[in-house]
Order: C-alpha cells, then sequence, then structure tokens
C-alpha cells in the first residue's frame, strides 16, 4: 500500500512538473478562459438582442400560433412550451425569458417581470393583439446581467477542453513515443499511472481556474451568491468526470491526429447543446436529451445554482448523483480498455 | 567462466512468437549464466527485439517459456530486472536527475543515486532538461534508469544504435564496467564488432531462428582457419598475374587466405602496391555472411 502510494505520488508529481514547465501551454490555459469571458461581456454589453423569448403553458396538442391566443402570431417573438408555471416563473424573475404566458387557465394568464423593460414592450403587444384579455401577473427578481449567466458556462466550457485534450493527447503522446511501453516495464500498475494522471491534472486544473475565476469576478464583478466551497466540490466531481471521459477516449489510440478528432466530435456537441453560451429553454427535446447524457451540462447546471441563486450541496444531489456516477462509470472503462502499447 | 555446471539465471526454451502476418521468432532456445554478457545478434527484423521483450516479461510468446532463476515470470519480475530500450522517450520538461528520481521511486529496492550518476557519469548534465542531451548522454541516462533498482540482470535492446563512434566507445566502457560489478547482462545488437568486444556468449539469429550458438572466439575458430587480405580497388588488375582471386566490397578487394606469408609474397611478386594491404582476421560480420549468403545490413 505505501509503495503503491509512493508511484502514484512519484508518477504525479512528474506529470505535474511537466505541466507547470510547459510555459506558452500554461499562459494560455490562464489567459484564454479570461479573454473569453471579457470578450463575451464586451459582446453582450451592447443593445439587448432583438428576439423575444415567450415562454407558453398549453394544452399538449395544440400549436403554438394565433389559434391559442393572436398574441402568440407575433413575429420576431420566439414562443416556447413549458409544463409548468413554477419551473418558468424563476426565468422571468431572472431575466432569462421576458415574459410567461398560461392560456389553459381561465382566462389566461401571464407574469411579467416589473423590472424588465422587454417585458413592459410585451405587455402593450398582448394588450393590442386583439385577444380575449389575460390577468397580469407581476413578479419581480434581481437582473442577472448575460455576463453572469455565460461566465460560468465560459469557464466550464474552457475546463473541459482543458480535461479532455490536456489528458487525451498527453497519454496518446506517451504511447505513441514509447513513453508508456518504458513505464510499463517498471513496477507501476495501469490503474496507479491513469490516478497519477487524473491527480495531476484534476489538481491544475482546480488551481488554474480558481486563478480564472478570481480574475474575471474581479475584472467583471461576476455574482456569486453561494458558497466557494460548494463551488469547489462541484467543479471538482465535473472537472473529475470530464478526465475521466478523456482517459477512455485516449486508453489504446497511439495517434495524435485520431485522439483529435475524436476529442472535438465529443468537445463541440459539448459545447453547443450543455448551456455554455444560450440557455437550453426551448430547444428541441431530443437536444435537451442528449444534453442530460453529457456532463458539461450538469456541471453547468450545478455552478450556476450556486452562484446565481445561492444553492446549496443539498440541493444539487441529482447533478452531482449524475456526475458521479458518469465518473465511476468512465474510470472502469478507461481503465479496462487502457493498452501501455500500441499493437 | 563459462562453467556448465552453473545453473542458468535465464533459461529460454523452444520460443515462438507469432504476430499477425510474420513469425518473428521460430523456436529459440539457450541459456544466460550468472555474471556473463549474453549477445542475440543479427540483421534488422531478425527477431532480436521481440526475442528481448519475451524475456523482459513484457510480451507473451505464442509458446515456449522463459524462466528466471528456475522460476517463470511473475508481477515480481519486473522489480528485479532492469530494461534499457532501443528507443525511448521521457517526459518532457525533467531534467536528469527528476527522471532518475522518478524511476527510483517506483521500485522497493533501490540503489543510492548518487552511485548512479557516478556509474554513468551524469555528473556534468544533472539538471540538463533531458531533451536536451546528445545520443551519448541520453543513452547513459536511460542506462542509469535501467539500474536503480539495482538489478542482478540487466536487458541492453540495441543501446549505441544510432551513437558516434566515440559515443559508442564511451557506452562499451560503461558495460565493461557494469560487468565487472558481477551484473548479468542480455544484449543485442546488429553491430558484431560490439557483440565480440562485450559478450561471453552469442547466439546468431537470422529470420527467428539460431544459425549458430557459442563464445565469440570459439565460432571464429570453428568456422574459419584462414585470414583475410583487403587490396585496394585500384591494385585489383594486378591479381590477376598473381594467382590469387579476390571478392570485390566496396573500395577494396577481399582475399581469403589460409596462409597469409605466401599470399602477402605473391603480392609482392605481382607488383601489387602494399602501401593500402590490410590483414585482418576474421570476424563475426564474416561469419554472419558465411552463414547465410547475405550482409548483415543487406
Amino acid at each position: 500500500m505505501k509503495a503503491m502510494l509512493r508511484r502514484i505520488g512519484a508518477a504525479t508529481w512528474a506529470r505535474s512538473l511537466e505541466f507547470v514547465r510547459d510555459r506558452s501551454s500554461l499562459g494560455w490555459n490562464l489567459v484564454f478562459p479570461i479573454l473569453m469571458v471579457a470578450g463575451l461581456a464586451l459582446v453582450f454589453s451592447g443593445p439587448g438582442q432583438p428576439l423575444f423569448k415567450v415562454a407558453v403553458i398549453a394544452p399538449p396538442a395544440a400549436a403554438l400560433d394565433a389559434g391559442l391566443h393572436p398574441f402568440l402570431g407575433t413575429p420576431q417573438v420566439q414562443f416556447y412550451r413549458e409544463d409548468t408555471v413554477a419551473a418558468a416563473l424563476p426565468k422571468v424573475q431572472r431575466h432569462r425569458i421576458d415574459l410567461l404566458v398560461d392560456v389553459t387557465a381561465q382566462p389566461p394568464h401571464y407574469w411579467v417581470n416589473t423590472q424588465s423593460p422587454k417585458g413592459a414592450l410585451l405587455e402593450r403587444l398582448i394588450a393590442g393583439s386583439g385577444g380575449a384579455a389575460m390577468r397580469r401577473e407581476a413578479t419581480t427578481g434581481r437582473e442577472i446581467r448575460y455576463v453572469d449567466w455565460v461566465a460560468p458556462g465560459v469557464l466550464g466550457m474552457n475546463m473541459m477542453f482543458a480535461c479532455l485534450f490536456g489528458i487525451g493527447y498527453v497519454i496518446v503522446r506517451y504511447r505513441k513515443n514509447g513513453y508508456l511501453k518504458r513505464l510499463n516495464a517498471t513496477p507501476l500498475r495501469a490503474v496507479e499511472f491513469l490516478v497519477a494522471q487524473l491527480l495531476s491534472r484534476l489538481t491544475l486544473i482546480l488551481i488554474v481556474n480558481a486563478l480564472v475565476f478570481g480574475a474575471c469576478r474581479l475584472l467583471l464583478g461576476l455574482r456569486m451568491e453561494g458558497s466557494y466551497l460548494d463551488l469547489l466540490v462541484v467543479v471538482a466531481v465535473g472537472a473529475f468526470s470530464m478526465i475521466a471521459m478523456g482517459l477512455v477516449v485516449s486508453a489504446r489510440l497511439a495517434s495524435e491526429e485520431l485522439a483529435g478528432g475524436i476529442l472535438n466530435v465529443i468537445s463541440t456537441p459539448m459545447m453547443v447543446v450543455c448551456g455554455v453560451f444560450f440557455s437550453m429553454d426551448g430547444a428541441p427535446r431530443a437536444l435537451q436529451i442528449a444534453a442530460e447524457c453529457l456532463p458539461l451540462t450538469h456541471l453547468l447546471n450545478a455552478a450556476r445554482a450556486i452562484m446565481l441563486d445561492g444553492a446549496g450541496l443539498a440541493q444539487l444531489a441529482y447533478p452531482l448523483g449524475v456526475l458521479a456516477l458518469m465518473s465511476a462509470v468512465y474510470l472502469a472503462l478507461g481503465a479496462a480498455l487502457f493498452k501501455w502499447r500500441q499493437d | 567462466m563459462m562453467n556448465a555446471a552453473t545453473p542458468p539465471l535465464l533459461e529460454v526454451r523452444d520460443l515462438v512468437k507469432h504476430f499477425k502476418q510474420v513469425q518473428a521468432v521460430n523456436g529459440l532456445s539457450f541459456d544466460v549464466r550468472p555474471g556473463t554478457c549474453f549477445g542475440l545478434l543479427g540483421p534488422n527484423g531478425a527477431g532480436k527485439s521481440t526475442t528481448i521483450e519475451i524475456c523482459e516479461g513484457l510480451l507473451k510468446p505464442t509458446s515456449g517459456s522463459v524462466r528466471y532463476k528456475g522460476e517463470a515470470l511473475g508481477r515480481r519480475y519486473r522489480e528485479r530486472v532492469g530494461i534499457q530500450f532501443q528507443s525511448t522517450a521521457l517526459q518532457d520538461h525533467l531534467t536528469v536527475i527528476e527522471n532518475l528520481r522518478f524511476f527510483s521511486a517506483l521500485y522497493p529496492v533501490r540503489r543510492p543515486i548518487d552511485e548512479l550518476i557516478a556509474l554513468c557519469r551524469l555528473e556534468e548534465f544533472l539538471d540538463r532538461d533531458s531533451k536536451k542531451l546528445s545520443g551519448g548522454q541520453r543513452q547513459r541516462l536511460l542506462l542509469a534508469i535501467a539500474l536503480v533498482n539495482d538489478p542482478e540482470l540487466l536487458f541492453l535492446d540495441e543501446p549505441t544504435t544510432g551513437l558516434d563512434p566515440q559515443a559508442r566507445r564511451n557506452f562499451w566502457d560503461l558495460v565493461t564496467d557494469i560487468k565487472a560489478a558481477g551484473k548479468t547482462i542480455v544484449l543485442t545488437t546488429h553491430y558484431m564488432e560490439e557483440a565480440y568486444l562485450l559478450c561471453d556468449e552469442i547466439v546468431i539469429v537470422d529470420r527467428g531462428r539460431i544459425i549458430a550458438q557459442g563464445v565469440p572466439s570459439q565460432l571464429l575458430a570453428e568456422h574459419f582457419n584462414d585470414s583475410m587480405l583487403e587490396v585496394p580497388a585500384a591494385e585489383a588488375h594486378k591479381l590477376a598475374a598473381t594467382g590469387l582471386t579476390g571478392v570485390a566490397k566496396g573500395e577494396a578487394v577481399e582475399i581469403q587466405t589460409a596462409d597469409v606469408n605466401t599470399a602477402v609474397a605473391a603480392l609482392l611478386a605481382g607488383g601489387v602496391s602494399l602501401a593500402q594491404l590490410r590483414i585482418r582476421p576474421r570476424t563475426l560480420e564474416d561469419l554472419f555472411i558465411e552463414l547465410t549468403g547475405r550482409g548483415l545490413r543487406e
């Protein structure tokens, strides 16, 4: 046991030294996410997007069009379906959507955030739509700036790349240049080697992202409602699962090009469907199911819940549980498939 | 030294290894006695590396067996032997001393690092990034890494391939020192000079089979009772008058003779200039050609 820990420790330390001494890549890991968040903040700080987004609660079979209520025929407004008022109302309060309409109620209701200029405009449109009168329900809630919402997404995305490519490329390179074969000739076991790679990557990713998070909070005044410790736990579990995902990809490959291709096939959909830049509210059902199967979705949901709503770990049992389960599956698969040498 | 009564450290029996399309090793058997340097010789693709990797416990043979001290190779075998591969990358951005410490930490029994540094003459570049070492320095570091666990048995797979002559000679000196310290060495090489200098016993392997086995000097004595004269190609046209026949080889013509004195006298009588004449004993390279009809690097 002691010998095993010594071997894992030595391999973790050696890998960490290699990473930290690769100055160019370390610098890039630190600077890129800050630039990205700052860039997005700049882009989205101007006039808002022209599109209005309205959640509608309607009978399941009915199409969301003017047949339900003339207001639903308004051009330039995106209408999408929500199931319950309870699920949709917080989105109105946080300015993620501009209005919530319930056409199943008699008379129809709508909820508007009294602090939202877009909401006020939409109210006028309802009044002028010529349909049945709707009952107004006012709500309020502190507006969440886009940057507050998008920053966790960008940091999470950056972390995903660091996890997948950081572990995937390194192991594939080690296999290709014969370093793994050399290690195989020592008493180091496959599982010890993998754990060392995981620990080294995880530690460094947590340190780098803590620095980046600090810088973003300082530069952009990011909102942080919950506990830093909870956020650290969530980020650690999320990063662990994505590193473990990288282990699976790199378990056998000896070509960096092929590994890069496969990692792109995994990371690009994650970037698109996991809600990095835009909320997946109103997205087609299939995409939402796909998002559920990817670790980044759960990481971002949990991180945003802590940062924006001040959620505690107890409320995050579902995303944390899913991430832990994914980690276990990936790790078992990665260790089972692992090969020291190319065939 | 070659006491047949000493039990072998490594016993290899009827080793066969098939890959998908090739039969790399085709029934090899040999013993490696403690304290000796054992050489596996042969051209590229002869099956040397496959054989040594099976002996190292890294490849499973298709059939046949390898026994270390009379026992099958188990999990702990790796802790007890030292291995230097033909080509190995090390981790980037680690210095020589960090590489040594890392590999050392992987073993239960460790030789003091200071000793390794002195033995392999690493003092001058201890803090250099291992990527920035010359070929010879790199091989010395890899040798030190192979010795971190103070192994009784050391495997060297083509350790001097690609080195310049000076670096190769330095490496031979190191191997000689290690041998003198009582270690057993299994070496593969396609340099016959290296095998002749370092090995107490050799097997010559070709196409996965052993074609000769024994002590290098005895093997040569068994197969040859003659010497080789090398006359520069420019003088070749005068050979007809001497009654000697030669075979052109590169810039020279080689004449085989059992009686050097008579042959030289014939050359003199024929007016052949002796200024560039070379007389050499037969080598393992000659033996390989004799046995296979091919050159080692063809």
